[in-house]
């Protein structure tokens, strides 16, 4: 058990708990963040297989990890952007009741 | 200080520029730009006149491409020789004076710049007409003269008869003007160019006219014959020769004004001016012998039968006007004369002299109409020497310029050199005779005429209240007055500059002292029978009884009837023209109308054949095959259920799938 | 080394789930601030200061204020006292049960999967490294990045302002 499996290990659980969260939870915030967990998930492994990778001089995946944050960021203002509208549309945030576009 | 033959455009640009704003706008100063812009083409008329008086012999030309067509380049030109500077000279400076005329006659017409809109087309278009250097380009302006003189004459087109005038003289003289283009095209045809003059190769010149002549036709005609006659066609049909002649007196229901100008002094005169321009073409053939007839002896007698008819129906009418059309019918058919017996340039001479004093002439007449409230019957008027002292010494004057009383007026000139052409014309003399004879009715019925409008008592209201009118209309008068009696000092036997200029190649007439003094005593005649018969015993009332219709009812009656031409143009051409258009209609109706209806009603049968095919047979399988397409769609449709927890689980379930599904496989 | 990384792994994964059950949105909004400071505690374990950094700046200062503000403005009154659903109660076992099962496959892979020996040591990477590669290598990039994030934040603002003013049948 190397220390990258273990980081492999915590990103895997972090991304699940973020799974179970997004389907879970009826609060359309809670279903966001979820997702967010999921993200940072997917940046510890990169920061993992690059702390352990081949070729850590290169600092290629900081980089990505810098990236990954910045459309988290967008990713989050819009999505909460849309609760709020949504909100104001249907008077609560639930998500299964949002189903205006269902065929 | 002369005006190159390069700006000659310029002379008919001014009154169509002044025409073009008239079209635009209704202000009453169109008017006096008209003047303004006449009066300039008259300076640049003259201008042009001093530049073709150095030489008079030279034709100049400016020749250009208009388009190309085909094969080859349609070229148009402007000519500036003698004949055309003179024309434009007289058109211009006549013109002025009508404009300057109608300012006072037309001043209380409701449509007075119009009036002025269509006096300048018309003066741009005739202008364009005398600087042509192609028959086309003269043809162009030919028929927008028309259209002028029909806007014109129907100016006053509310009322019937003169909408009716205004048809009468557009459909008579497309006649003419058929034969005109069809000549126009063979010798297009024929020759390849329709310049007049172009280095050699226009259709004036020498190479062109003997190839011309040389041809002889299936009938025996030489082609230059047959193309000339087409040409003279239009000439009979816009110079109101006989047998085409019944319009001109029905267009007196214009405007006065444009009666001087249009029917008296000018677009008439462009019949006579098309035979003089093309006059090397119609005498092409005068050398040849073996030709049934010479297309010029065709114009000689025509003009000798018009020169005659006229100027006897003229005898018979009442209303002041159209004695002065019957009496312009019998001029222009003098100028024919002269034309067909060889002395064009004697021809001109008349056209210039006679544009002067029938101008004169139907001004005066247009004066005393409106003095007299629009009374029109000689009948009725009366005794207006003593109300309207100008206008009757210049009505005199033109009468005596007319009727051709010796040595003071220019008519006596003019008509002496016809009459000593015709003399020595050695075909016939029977066109003499005629002259002769017109020479007696001229001066009788224009006696007739003076006597009955200007003698006696009035004969009603407005004859009675007549008084002068204001110079804007006098003055005119009395310069056409003067111009009446000095122009014919430019073409006597003893000085001929007129024809020399025009034609180099004129020889004055020796002797010819007999046959003057032969006309001067018929003029003497003339003028003593309609004294004896009008003026010994003044009429007293309107109603009496004519001398002449006492002396001869029949001849008298058929006179005033105008010899029925009109009846007999309306029993023959009129009612050929019915018929034509009864059978048209009948054929449109019944025949081609049976035959649409019957390929619609097929239309209708197969389409309704075809609409049953489709809804028993081919529907039923489209209909399956959408409604299957349908369910479908509808199947897939209710899979999206709006559920975001759905989808992502089902996401999630499937990522787990593939795992599995790729870990068993053995991929690692 | 190991014994540190358990522990933050212990406080990220504890906070998340934690922040994953909790009926009340703001005790869930202020665990998970807590689980991100957690990541980046791990970027700091891994050597990856800047990132730690920007973790920091970005999820617990700016997301999670835009998180309170929502739950603020969204929040519903007495929503922790409602009853439990039937449906809720299913979904949350099938979630479960979806996110175990993952787990599980995942987790075996990983647990089986062999890698090369990697160095000991840390790798060094400066402040300086990183800001030269963003500018130069990935240039367009980051431009692309910045424009994006423009696009999305005037999108924000556009999406939730309150357009009762205008009417939607009467707009161009």
């Amino acid at each position: 058990m190397t220390p990258l499996h273990l980081c492999l290990l915590i990103s895997t659980a972090l991304f699940c708990i973020g799974l179970f969260g997004a389907l879970a939870r009826s609060n359309t915030i809670l279903v966001l963040l979820g997702i967010e967990l999921m993200l940072n998930a997917a940046n510890i492994n990169f920061i993992a297989f690059w702390r352990y990778g081949p070729n850590p001089a290169a600092a290629n995946g900081m980089i990505f990890v810098l990236f990954s944050i910045a459309v988290a960021a967008a990713e989050a203002a819009v999505g909460l952007a849309l609760i709020i509208a949504v909100y104001r549309h249907q008077k609560n945030i639930r998500l299964q009741e949002a189903t205006v576009l269902k065929g | 200080m002369t005006l190159p033959v390069q700006l000659l455009w310029l002379i008919p640009a001014l009154p169509l520029l002044v025409a073009g704003i008239g079209a635009l706008t209704r202000h009453r100063g169109v008017a006096l730009a008209a003047i303004f812009a006449m009066a300039g083409s008259f300076v640049l008329s003259c201008l042009a006149l001093a530049g073709a008086l150095q030489d008079p012999a030279v034709h100049a030309t400016y020749n250009f491409a208009w388009f190309d067509l085909g094969h080859g380049t349609l070229r148009l030109g402007f000519l500036l020789d003698p004949l055309t500077a003179l024309m434009t000279t007289m058109v211009t400076f006549v013109g002025t004076l009508i404009f300057i005329f109608s300012l006072g006659y037309m001043k209380k017409d409701e449509n007075f710049s119009r009036f002025f809109c269509f006096l300048c087309l018309f003066a741009a278009a005739m202008l364009g007409l005398l600087v042509a250097n192609s028959l086309l380009l003269l043809f162009i302006c030919w028929e927008l003269v028309g259209l002028a003189s029909y806007l014109l004459i129907g100016f006053w087109f509310h009322k019937p008869s003169a909408a009716a005038a205004a048809k009468k003289a557009f459909i008579t003289t497309r006649i003419g003007d058929l034969g005109f283009l069809l000549g126009l095209l063979w010798l297009a045809d024929s020759t390849g160019s329709l310049l007049f003059f172009d280095n050699g190769h226009g259709v004036l010149e020498a190479a062109t006219l003997a190839s011309l002549s040389g041809q002889t036709l299936a009938c025996g005609l030489a082609l230059s014959t047959a193309i000339g006659l087409l040409i003279f066609c239009g000439a009979i049909g816009k110079s109101g020769q006989f047998p085409l002649h019944v319009w001109l007196p029905d267009a007196m229901e214009g405007p006065t004004p444009v009666s001087a100008l249009i029917h008296a002094a000018t677009m008439v005169a462009a019949g006579v001016f098309l035979i003089a321009r093309v006059y090397p073409l119609m005498s092409a053939d005068a050398l040849l012998t073996a030709v049934p007839v010479h297309a010029l002896t065709v114009v000689a007698f025509i003009g000798a039968i018009t020169a005659l008819l006229g100027a006897l129906i003229a005898c018979a009418q009442n209303d002041i006007k159209r004695v002065l059309a019957f009496s312009t019918v019998s001029q222009l058919g003098y100028m024919m004369l002269a034309l067909g017996v060889g002395a064009w340039s004697a021809a001109i001479f008349h056209l210039l002299t006679h544009a002067f004093f029938k101008a004169l002439l139907f001004l005066g007449a247009g004066s005393v109409i409106h003095a007299a409230h629009h009374e029109q019957d000689i009948r009725r008027l009366g005794g207006l020497r003593t109300k309207m002292k100008f206008t009757f010494a210049s009505f005199a004057i033109g009468m005596m310029a007319l009727s051709g009383v010796p040595f003071l007026f220019s008519g006596f000139w003019s008509k002496e050199a016809i009459l000593h052409a015709a003399h020595e014309w050695n075909v016939s003399h029977l066109p003499l005779y005629a002259g002769l004879c017109a020479v007696v009715l001229t001066a009788f019925y224009m006696t007739r005429l003076v006597a009955e409008t200007f003698f006696g008592q009035p004969r009603s209201h407005g004859a009675d209240h007549a008084h002068e009118n204001t110079a804007a209309m006098t003055a005119p008068l009395v310069i056409l007055a003067a111009c009446a009696v000095l122009l014919g000092f430019l073409g006597t036997p003893y000085w001929p500059w007129l024809q020399k200029t025009l034609d180099p190649h004129y020889e004055a007439t020796q002797g010819g002292l007999g046959l003057m003094l032969l006309s001067i005593g018929l003029v003497g005649a003339g003028l003593g029978l309609g004294w004896w018969l009008y003026g010994r015993k003044l009429r007293a009332t309107a109603a009496d009884r004519d001398p002449l219709a006492t002396a001869a009812p029949f001849v008298m009656a058929a006179l005033a009837n105008r010899l029925g031409f009109d009846e007999l143009y309306a029993a023959t051409v009129g009612r050929l023209n019915t018929a034509t258009a009864a059978l048209a209609a009948f054929l449109d109706r019944y025949v081609i109308g049976g035959l649409v209806t019957f390929l619609a009603q097929l239309g209708i049968f197969s389409g309704s054949v075809n609409r049953q095919m489709d809804e028993a047979n081919l529907n039923g399988g489209f209909d399956a095959v959408s409604e299957s397409v349908r369910e479908t769609g509808l199947f897939y449709s209710r899979k999206q259920t709006g559920e975001t927890h759905g989808y992502l689980r089902v996401v999630a379930v499937a990522f787990v799938l593939l795992f599995l599904v790729l870990a068993l496989g053995g991929v690692r | 080394m190991t014994a540190a990384l358990l522990l933050i792994a212990v406080l990220m994964l504890g906070s998340a789930a934690a922040a994953m059950l909790r009926r009340n949105l703001i005790h869930s909004a202020l665990l998970l601030v807590a689980s991100w400071t957690g990541v980046a505690a791990f970027y700091l374990w891994a050597g990856a200061e800047f990132v730690a950094f920007a973790q920091i700046l970005v999820y617990a200062g700016a997301v999670s204020m835009v998180v309170l503000f929502a739950v603020l403005l969204t929040r519903q009154s007495r929503e922790a006292d409602l009853p439990i659903e039937p449906a809720t109660v299913t979904r949350t076992a099938s979630a479960f049960a979806v996110a175990a099962s993952l787990a599980a496959v995942i987790g075996s892979a990983v647990a089986t999967a062999r890698f090369p020996a990697a160095s000991a040591e840390a790798p060094a990477a400066s402040v300086k490294q990183i800001g030269l590669e963003l500018m130069a290598e990935h240039g367009a990039a980051l431009l692309i990045v910045g424009i994006v994030l423009t696009v999305a934040l005037i999108g924000a603002t556009v999406i939730a302002s309150n357009d009762k003013k205008r009417d939607p049948e009467d707009a161009p």
